[in-house]
């Protein structure tokens, strides 16, 4: 047993932050100050801290300091505090909480969420579970040390009773929040490691689930934004008549980014801003096209770098190496493309700013309606919807900025949407990058230099072109990587895994390619490298034999493999693909994940399965290309997602583990192009080294 | 503006709108059934499948004036008397991600049901790949097709 002194912020502490007048961003929770839950009106709830309320019927309501978007922490994060609870899971409901600065970062992204929030959710439910035994004791008047807690209820087994927790928390409220908590022994868990359902489930197929681009408010209107289509451009002149002739339009105005169409419904909006005739200013970028971004790329890379890992001589091992090996990869920009596009409902009235937002970074909402409003900190309030997936799309902001602008036209509430083609052209893309590698081999074909120089379209924060381009995990002694960066118009942004994208698709098709230089096998010859590896080692050992990796196969088949460590878990993927006469088709993924202790092992898959889903939808299709300064990519029919008829069978296996846990939401991706490229290698032997493959296969 | 009638989940219904407005912003705005999706609004991705006269289609690119007389079922109608063996499936093989593109995939598998019973991988496949899923959930709702099957 280990215990932890607990850095959860005691009730005093929170109380004040929650009604005390210097708190600016605390909401939402209550305290049942006259003995009442000004929420629930229930007579007593027992709130031990900012994630938990114990209410007198036995409800236990965990209250979500991040954000949902089908990565299920609705589910995940709950087994956490129940488990050291000993809850009733039947008795759980989830309540997501809007932004407050108790909970630190409320940002989803890193694949944080679990891995962040693991220490202080135990210790939530544990400092509660220790004050509800205390409760029970004093009740029983027996030594707490004669009571025990179990699905919700304190048992004193000596007497035979039982109390339940409900009956116990007016008790609990009066009590002190202990200091320091035993945490439970991971042996005992009973609800971390089970792959409970998801707790919102029904809601997810029965259509009652409601996203942000449901919301709804009394006498809300909709709104559209005509976007300046052109990168730099802007607005010269609009004429609404035609626009405002539409039923149900009730103005038209302009904000930073378009012109906006207010609206009683969606319809009426987006005809109106189909009747709305503007005439934009091109802007300096008219010309701008992607052969223009991928020239200036390449061209970068003629330039000395800035060094972000040097290890021995690059420069001389290359000289004396025996041979070397080069090649050039370069991808596209991405886009996140969410099922729900980007919409934000926002009401700007009497100095008050209100936002609803699907978003998983309130805290960057917040900060756009202040910079918008420049109201009063305690006047702006954000409150975090659910998402229709997001993958760091929702990380941005621009999208409540366009809301809270809109709603500064009118008194009413008004939620703004984005259609699907303003959604894919006003992303902030995964950035297109290009890399140069150079790797020496000495006369026993051992790799003895690694030269790794990359360019990207950024001028601000290297992390999102680099990321993972500094961490190879080969055991080579000579390393240099290097980067240079251009400048783009075209916004960036975090994508599902963010650099790992790039970055593990270069390392592994160069490893691989490598070893099928050399003639020797791709899995022999990582293992070769990683020796020093062991969770590396751990998640190759399950795919070898999982995948039947190097056993015959049938005709026309073939495998190729990656492996890849990125937000702190381990992947590896074998693909296997077939060629018949329609062209090459994925059969069949085999993954093995270490991601530490599993808090919900199904969770886990899921997230596997779509990550793999995603990494191959970039690597078959993906890619947004610019024309004339705008994205050109308008719809699915030209940013096309993988469909049901082209998905392999995919199966997971998971690393029994007790390490503390770690990313899932990201880490399936990277591996995954790298995984298809190095099978097509295999297959045909023709190294392809540009994403998207479908310019390259015909 | 005429008023245009139809059944609705099992009740008529009147709605006073432009008859060239799309049925899926005549459920969600005007008639707040919200359970049917926008993502797409050119009949590219199946979020918004509804049945008209036990067909699925595509409300986002169906006007209203189009399912006038007709019987039209949403999410919200499928489970109304008790979950749907469908819906049963899709929660006991945990199909659903963030859930967005679901209530079409539903949709849209309830047909294929009604009208094959046991449908093998590939008329699964004919059937719901026009469906997109960003999360990528194509493999359980394969299975939870055949779940369903089996269970129905
Ligand atoms: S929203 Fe109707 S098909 Fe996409
Ligand atoms: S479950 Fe998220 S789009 Fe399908």
């Amino acid at each position: 047993m280990n215990s932890i002194e607990s850095k959860l912020l005691d009730r005093r502490q929170f109380l004040k932050l929650s009604t005390g007048s210097t708190a600016a961003l605390v909401l939402g929770f209550c305290w049942p100050l006259n003995g009442k839950d000004s929420v629930s009106g229930e007579d007593v709830t027992f709130v031990p801290n900012a994630y938990l309320k114990i209410h007198s019927n036995d409800t236990v309501s965990v209250i979500m300091p991040r954000s949902e978007m089908g990565q299920k922490i609705y589910t995940a994060l709950p087994q956490i505090v129940a488990e050291e609870l000993e809850a009733d899971w039947s008795k759980i409901k989830v309540i997501q909480g809007d932004l407050n600065e108790v909970y630190g970062s409320q940002t989803t992204g890193g694949s944080a969420s679990v891995r962040t929030q693991y220490d202080r959710l135990r210790k939530a439910g544990a400092t509660a579970k220790a004050m509800l035994i205390q409760a029970a004791a004093t009740t029983l008047n027996v030594p707490v040390s004669e009571c025990h807690a179990e699905s919700g209820y304190v048992h004193h087994s000596r007497s035979d009773r039982i109390l339940s927790y409900g009956s116990l928390v007016a008790l609990a409220n009066t009590l002190a929040v202990p200091k320091n908590v035993i945490l439970k022994d991971p042996k005992a868990f009973h609800i971390i490691g089970k792959a409970y359902k998801s707790l919102d489930g029904v809601g997810k197929v029965d259509g009652s689930i409601k996203f942000g681009y449901d919301f709804e408010l009394p006498e809300m209107l909709t709104a559209v934004v005509a976007r300046i289509p052109k990168y730099g451009g802007s607005i010269v002149t609009f004429d609404a008549t035609e626009a405002l002739k539409v039923p149900g339009v009730t103005k038209v105005a302009p904000i930073s980014a378009g012109v906006a169409v207010l609206a009683e419904n969606s319809w009426a909006a987006l005809q109106g801003r189909k009747k709305l005739v503007v005439k934009w200013n091109d802007g300096p970028h008219a010309k701008l096209n992607s052969k223009k971004i991928s020239d200036d790329l390449h061209i970068a890379l003629e330039q000395e770098g800035t060094i972000i890992r040097a290890e021995g001589d690059t420069d001389k091992a290359l000289k004396t190496a025996e041979r070397q090996i080069d090649l050039t990869f370069e991808v596209p920009y991405l886009d996140h493309a969410p099922q729900e596009p980007n919409n934000c409902t926002a009401h700007v009235h009497n100095g008050i700013c209100e936002i609803w937002a699907p978003t998983q970074n309130p805290g960057a909402a917040w900060w756009a309606a202040k910079s918008v409003t420049q109201f009063d900190d305690e006047n702006i309030k954000i409150h975090t919807l659910r998402m229709g997936g997001a993958f760091g799309r929702k990380l941005q902001s621009d999208y409540v900025r366009d809301a809270v602008e809109v709603a500064q036209l009118t008194k009413l509430p008004v939620k703004v949407i984005r259609t699907r083609s303003e959604d894919l052209k006003n992303g902030f893309y995964r950035p297109s990058t290009v890399h140069q590698v150079k790797v020496g081999l000495d006369r026993n074909n051992k790799l003895v230099s690694w030269n790794h120089k990359l360019s990207g379209p950024q001028d601000g924060w290297a992390p999102i072109i680099t990321g993972g381009a500094d961490e190879l995990a080969y055991d080579i002694p000579n390393q240099k990587v290097s980067y240079v960066m251009t400048k783009q118009p075209i916004p960036i942004g975090a994508w599902r895994s963010v650099a790992h994208t790039q970055n593990a698709f270069v390392h592994e098709s160069m490893v691989d390619e490598v070893a099928r230089k050399t003639g020797r096998d791709p899995l022999a010859f990582r293992r070769e490298l990683l020796k020093n590896r062991p969770r590396h080692l751990g998640v190759l050992d399950l795919v070898e034999k999982h995948s039947k990796w190097g056993k015959p196969l049938k005709d026309n088949r073939a495998q190729g493999l990656a492996v890849h460590y990125s937000f702190n878990s381990y992947v590896a993927i074998v693909i296997e693909i077939s060629e018949a006469k329609k062209g090459l088709h994925v059969e069949r993924v085999t993954a093995a994940i270490d991601c530490g202790t599993v808090i919900n092992p199904d969770g886990v898959r899921a997230q596997v399965e779509g990550g793999i889903v995603m990494g191959l939808t970039a690597a078959l299709y993906g890619e947004i290309t610019i024309d004339q300064g705008e994205v050109e990519q308008t719809n699915f029919h030209n940013y096309r997602l993988l469909k049901m008829d082209k998905m392999p069978e995919i199966n997971i296996h998971i690393v029994e583990s007790t390490e503390p846990p770690t990313g899932v939401g990201e880490p399936p991706v990277p591996p995954t192009p790298p995984a298809l490229m190095n099978a097509i290698a295999a297959l045909t032997g023709k190294r392809l080294s540009r994403l998207p493959l479908k310019s390259q296969l015909g | 503006m005429t008023l245009l009638t139809f059944t609705l989940n099992g009740k008529k219904q009147s709605v006073d709108v432009p008859p060239a407005t799309p049925l899926l912003w005549v459920l969600r705005d005007t008639l707040k059934l919200t359970g049917t999706k926008y993502s797409c609004g050119k009949g590219l991705c199946g979020s918004c499948t509804v049945h008209v006269d036990g067909e699925p289609r595509k409300s986002c690119t169906l006007p209203v004036s189009k399912v006038e007389g007709k019987t039209v079922l949403t999410i919200e109608g499928l489970g109304a008397r008790g979950l749907h063996p469908v819906q049963k499936a899709w929660i006991e093989d945990e199909v659903a991600q963030c859930g967005y593109c679901q209530p079409g995939q539903i949709m849209t598998a309830v047909a294929l049901l009604d009208d094959n019973a046991h449908p093998t991988d590939s008329d699964i496949e004919d059937a719901m790949k026009g469906i997109l899923c960003r999360c990528g959930t194509y493999q359980r709702i394969k299975k939870a097709i055949h779940t369903a099957a089996e269970e129905a």
